[in-house]
């Protein structure tokens, strides 16, 4: 049995299609281990091992997926980890979902997030907070919390999550995993519940860059519901790469510089992976994004100003929660909403609100939208120098639960390497670098709009090199 | 920065029923988010056009032929409130 779960997903979907591992047995090992979870990280669980039907000639050959709670699964409870959406059964399959299907991939459970994607810890979920394998004490990082925790322990052998502004790079790293947010418009959004729609990115969460590779090119494809999505240039390729010779490195002075507040555990992880790097070819030097500190103020006007607008569907009508006010119409909205969303989700529909407001607009969403541009542009002159852009993924560690909650400001620091990337809506990818005091440290490289096949190439290169041993968070 | 019945607007904008409890404790969290965001009006961003969406792709369009939707019970089969075929409310109450 736990030679089933020693298996990466790519590793047992060959074994299942030469006719060596019976789809069922290892449905039934991960259903297993998911019901004994002692980490909170599924909200809900199928019955039993769906019926074989045809899929073990599929690319995905039945392998068992863990799907991130917001994405709609037609009859299956999707309630984005929010008290609104309480036992709420969309009547639909998001495209990103349906393509994994279609590809042979079997549904194990739904994973437990962050509301609405709304935060760093997964402290911010209804159905409360993740604990982090590697020491149950601390978070699992998020919003994908419950997706990198699966993952990590050996719950599920991958998982969907969704990255808005580091909400699949950093639980991946928090957890010692690999997690990739593909360019903007490569994965349908269709049936994901929306936060901010123009950062809101699928991608996979995974035990290895290859598995990444496999599940994303499963994932990508241009999709008539969702017309931000775009026709993926070439396919997903295996990684091969051997080596890193001729790739040019760029680290940016903005981000691991002093202002990132990089703890030195995750510095000193962080400088041996470049040494890593350096022996395996590449070329690394300090590179410019002046814009970059910029980011997060920018990012925490355009996400909570989208999510504002998003969540305004939220209103006690058509599904999820209802609670009668005192009088009409009007106050039967304020007492859904106010009883429905949690702290965090509120935060950030009043600071959105605010932000849209009339006599703010320029000043704060309008400004935002122009620090946006230049932060792509910092990125476009970073890649003509540089193949790609590498930092830590998080400043730290996984932290204590509780230990952040009291100030949302510090908890937003967190994404201070990831923001960037989203707001530029370029691919970027966390491979474990290695552990600082037994806690998983993650290390991300960024490049060009649909580079990801460069990229989990530098990646898998480096992942070999460095050789991380995940073993201990599965047993 | 933000007082309390300007918290109440926004909340008042927002659809969203606060406490008193909530109300204060909006003021003062917001206030601080948003001086460290205020940060971003000092850059010169004269002439910079702003970025709405992010890859340079123009509408799609596709041909306009009908297709089916939803069937009705569906829609309505998790409203808290379905009314012959509709979604029941509460009055509208006054015109405000």
């Amino acid at each position: 049995m736990s030679d089933l779960i020693d298996l990466t997903a790519a590793a047992a979907a060959e074994r299942i299609r030469a006719g060596e591992l019976d789809p069922t047995d290892l449905y039934d090992a991960y259903l297993e281990r998911a019901r004994n979870d002692g980490l909170n990280a599924f909200t809900w669980l199928a019955d039993a091992a769906p019926a074989a039907d045809g899929r073990r000639e599929r690319p995905l050959a039945g392998v068992p997926l863990a799907v991130k709670d917001l994405f709609c699964t037609q009859d299956v409870p999707s309630q984005s980890g929010s008290k609104i959406l309480e036992g709420y059964r969309p009547p639909y399959t998001a495209t990103v979902v349906s393509n994994l299907f279609a590809a042979g991939a079997t549904l194990l459970g739904k994973t437990n997030q962050d509301e609405f994607a709304m935060g760093s810890s997964n402290e911010n979920s209804a159905y409360g907070p993740v604990l982090n394998p590697w020491d149950r004490a601390r978070v699992p990082g998020g919003s994908s919390g419950g997706s990198a925790a699966a993952v990590a322990a050996g719950l599920a052998p991958w998982a969907l999550g969704t990255d808005t502004g580091g909400s699949i790079r950093q639980p991946a790293a928090l957890c010692g995993i690999v997690g990739l947010k593909p360019t903007y418009g490569a994965c349908s959004r269709y049936g994901m519940i929306a936060f901010a729609s123009s950062l809101d990115q699928a991608g996979p969460l995974t035990r290895d860059v290859s598995d990444a590779a496999l599940l994303l090119r499963h994932m990508i494809g241009q999709d008539p519901h969702d017309s931000t999505s775009v026709a993926f240039p070439g396919e997903i390729a295996t990684p091969s790469a051997a080596d890193l010779r001729g790739i040019r490195l760029g680290v940016p002075e903005e981000l691991v510089g002093d202002e990132g507040g990089v703890e030195p555990g995750v510095r000193a992880s962080f400088e041996a992976a470049l040494a890593t790097a350096r022996e395996l070819g590449a070329s690394v030097e300090t590179c410019h994004l002046p814009h970059a500190p910029h980011a997060l103020s920018a990012y925490y006007l355009i996400a909570p100003a989208e999510c504002s607008a998003n969540l305004a569907r939220f209103d006690g009508v058509r599904y999820g929660l209802r609670v009668n006010g005192e009088r009409d119409i009007g106050s039967m909205y304020g007492a859904t909403r106010g009883s429905g969303f949690g702290p965090e989700v509120k935060r950030r529909i009043m600071l959105g609100t605010y932000a849209l407001s009339s006599g703010y607009y320029d000043a704060y969403y309008g400004t935002a939208q122009k620090v946006r541009t230049r932060i792509s542009e910092d990125f476009n002159a970073a890649f003509e120098r540089f193949d790609f852009i590498v930092t830590p993924t998080s400043p730290w560690t996984a932290f204590e639960l509780g230990s952040k909650t009291a100030d949302p400001l510090a908890m937003y620091l967190n994404d201070f390497c990831t923001v960037p990337m989203s707001l530029a809506g370029i691919p970027a990818i966390s491979i474990p670098s290695g552990l600082s005091d037994g806690l998983p440290v993650g290390f991300q490289l960024a490049g060009p709009a649909f580079s990801e096949s460069r990229l989990l190439d530098a990646a898998y290169a480096l992942e070999q090199a460095i050789g991380f041993d995940s073993s201990e968070a599965r047993r | 920065m933000l007082d309390r019945d300007q918290v109440l607007h926004v909340a008042r904008l927002a659809r969203l029923e606060l406490t008193e409890d909530e109300l204060a404790r909006m003021a003062s969290e917001l206030s601080k988010v948003l001086d460290h965001i205020e940060k971003i009006g000092e850059l010169d961003l004269t002439g910079v056009p702003p970025t709405s969406h992010v890859i340079d792709i123009a509408a799609p369009l596709r041909a306009d032929e009908p297709t089916t939707s939803l069937p009705a019970e569906v829609a309505l089969a998790q409203a808290p409130e379905p009314v012959a075929g509709g979604f029941g409310v509460p009055s509208p109450g006054a015109a405000e």
